[in-house]
């Protein structure tokens, strides 16, 4: 019998059935579906070609990896034998510790390569370093680059599985997953809340892999900065009927305004590049206008979930007393990081090959 | 309850001709847990210090009702926990992705009988991946393992201590076990594997 026809007898018998135990199937019924990963992924590049149902199943195997993360011991041996390699071109202290204790406590091993100190130096191009570590049986490779689409360029080039974890202004879908995971923990869903990211959208890439998650899992979302951190074509008010991906998301540039009732206020970090570029005249003209503070955020709902992607220019985008406040969820979204990139490097290094029959589980 | 009797009067023959037959009915499922819960007290003296983990899927809610039933024969809640293996599998290379539920053991079980609950004993594999799992949680006392199937072909050195109903069975069959919890029947199918 093959595994729809099982679903669908199931689903039959379960009509009949008039037992108040039955009650509770519902519940048993949605742990029961299919497959966590689409299972022909091999990449995980943006969260624009996620489905929702891809994106809970990832939320229910992070849910699994939080409990790994309770133990007294953090470790299994899922991934034992399996090489993860982090080529991290850019500064982060986050997303590369995240990453390599995800890999850590799921007996991966993990090398980190880093752009200063190695072959770069002598001027090796990104295509042959890569190349190198494949040789070296690097299952996953997990990379860091200012170049938009470096990622891509590499998972059309080589045969191990990528994980973008940030690339120039462009994505970085694993903040994203996580962003969108911590506001399903704390609210309970993610559908028809409103969510106001303020700041640099311009530059940002955890903005815009936000934007894929958050109007896939049917947020509202507002995005507030000054019109020169906005992308030009959200200021165009044409998109909305031109089939911009984007088309309802809410455009607004009076911080006051946007959090009116916000459920989520997520503040981007601004660059203080931004100022030299022309971007802004002070930094702290921008703090005073989009700043986060506790006068600000009591125009947002009382239950509402301050977030940040870290690091955090403090006293700029947003204030201390806010960073570290009741309502700041900051700390776990670090935490919930781990949890995601778990459930991520579990599901992309299962691949799903032609299946080798030992017989059925049972 | 009548209903399902009246579809199928003899649990032996096959339902709607296909290789599909009936081993355990609505009733036999009822008995087969009720005799489980009676060894599992008579075997360790009582329901103290014992702990229930089912495996997931269909082990949670058969180590659910087992505890009920240990609660109603002696008066002792016993700790029902649910245990996930995906995380210690030896075959994540070619299988599926599959979702992960979530383990949780509510109590410590250093020191205390772990009784393993599942719905069919096969190959052995998921049995052992669950003592793996276990030992990440701490040093039971010992650990028993209670089935509602065994089916044979084995692949490594396991039995189980508690045992619903032995089937032989060949590996070219499907056993399926349905519970009331999670499929709306109890029952217990075995059928033809169709194009594997």
């Amino acid at each position: 019998m093959t595994q729809a026809n099982q679903v669908k007898d199931r689903t039959q018998t379960t009509n009949r059935s008039a037992s108040p135990i039955a009650a509770v199937s519902g519940a048993y019924a949605a742990e029961n579906s299919v497959e966590s990963f689409r299972s022909d992924r091999r990449h995980v590049l943006d969260l624009d070609d996620f489905s929702p149902e891809e994106i809970e199943g990832v939320f229910q195997n992070a849910d699994a990896m939080s409990e790994v993360l309770n133990r007294q011991i953090k470790k299994v041996p899922t991934l034992r034998g399996k090489t993860v390699i982090t080529m991290f071109y850019e500064a982060s202290t986050r997303t590369r510790v995240s990453f390599e204790q995800a890999g850590k406590i799921l007996s991966a091993d993990v090398i980190n390569v880093s752009g200063g100190g190695t072959s770069t130096e002598k001027g090796e191009s990104l295509y042959n370093t890569a190349l190198t570590l494949q040789a070296m049986n690097a299952d996953i490779i997990v990379i860091r680059h200012s170049h938009s689409g470096a990622p891509y360029f590499l998972a059309r080039n080589l045969d191990a599985c990528i994980i973008n974890a940030g690339d120039g202004t462009h994505a970085h879908p694993t903040q994203g997953l996580l962003d969108l995971y911590t506001i399903r923990r704390n609210l309970g869903n993610i559908k028809g809340r409103k969510v106001v990211i303020v700041g640099d959208v311009l530059y940002s890439r955890v903005a815009r892999s936000n934007l894929w998650g958050l109007t896939k899992m049917g947020a509202n979302v507002v995005l507030c900065a000054p019109p020169t951190l906005l992308p030009l074509d959200f200021l165009d008010e044409q998109r909305r009927t031109k089939g911009h991906p984007f088309a309802n998301v809410e455009i607004e540039t009076n911080v006051e305004r946007a959090l009116e009732g916000a459920d989520v206020v997520m503040p981007l970090r601004l660059q203080m590049e931004r100022q030299k570029a022309g971007h802004l005249p002070t930094l702290r003209e921008y703090s005073r206008m989009y700043g986060i503070n506790a006068e600000r955020l009591k125009l947002a709902s009382p239950n509402v979930l301050v977030m940040h992607p870290g690091p955090m220019n403090e006293g700029v985008e947003i204030d201390p007393e806010v960073a570290h406040g009741s309502r700041s969820v900051i700390e776990e979204q670090v935490t919930n990081g781990v949890a995601i990139r778990m459930a991520i490097l579990y599901g992309i290094a299962t691949p799903v090959r032609e299946r080798r029959y030992v017989g059925s589980r049972q | 309850m009548q209903a399902a009797n009246a579809e199928s009067p003899r649990p032996d023959i096959e339902l709607d001709g296909s290789a599909t037959r009936k081993i355990l009915t609505n009733d036999e499922v009822r008995r087969a847990l009720t005799r489980i819960a009676h060894e599992i007290l008579e075997r360790n003296g009582g329901a103290e210090g014992l702990v229930l983990v089912g495996m997931h899927t269909r082990g949670v809610p058969i180590a659910q009702r087992l505890a009920e039933l240990m609660d109603d024969f002696e008066g002792e809640s016993v700790p029902t926990g649910a245990l996930d293996i995906g995380l210690y599998r030896d075959d994540t290379t070619g299988g599926s992705r599959p979702m992960m539920r979530l383990t949780e053991i509510p109590v410590d079980i250093q020191n205390r009988a772990v009784v393993l609950v599942d719905d069919v004993l096969f190959t052995g594999r998921s049995i052992r991946a669950a003592m793996d799992a276990l030992n990440d949680f701490g040093r039971p006392s010992q650990i028993q393992l209670a089935v509602l199937v065994d089916r044979g072909h084995r692949e490594l050195p396991i039995r189980a201590d508690y045992v619903g109903k032995n089937v032989p069975t060949s590996r070219d069959e499907d056993v399926d076990v349905r519970l009331i919890e999670i499929d709306g029947v109890d029952e217990v199918l075995i059928s033809r594997k169709e194009n594997l």
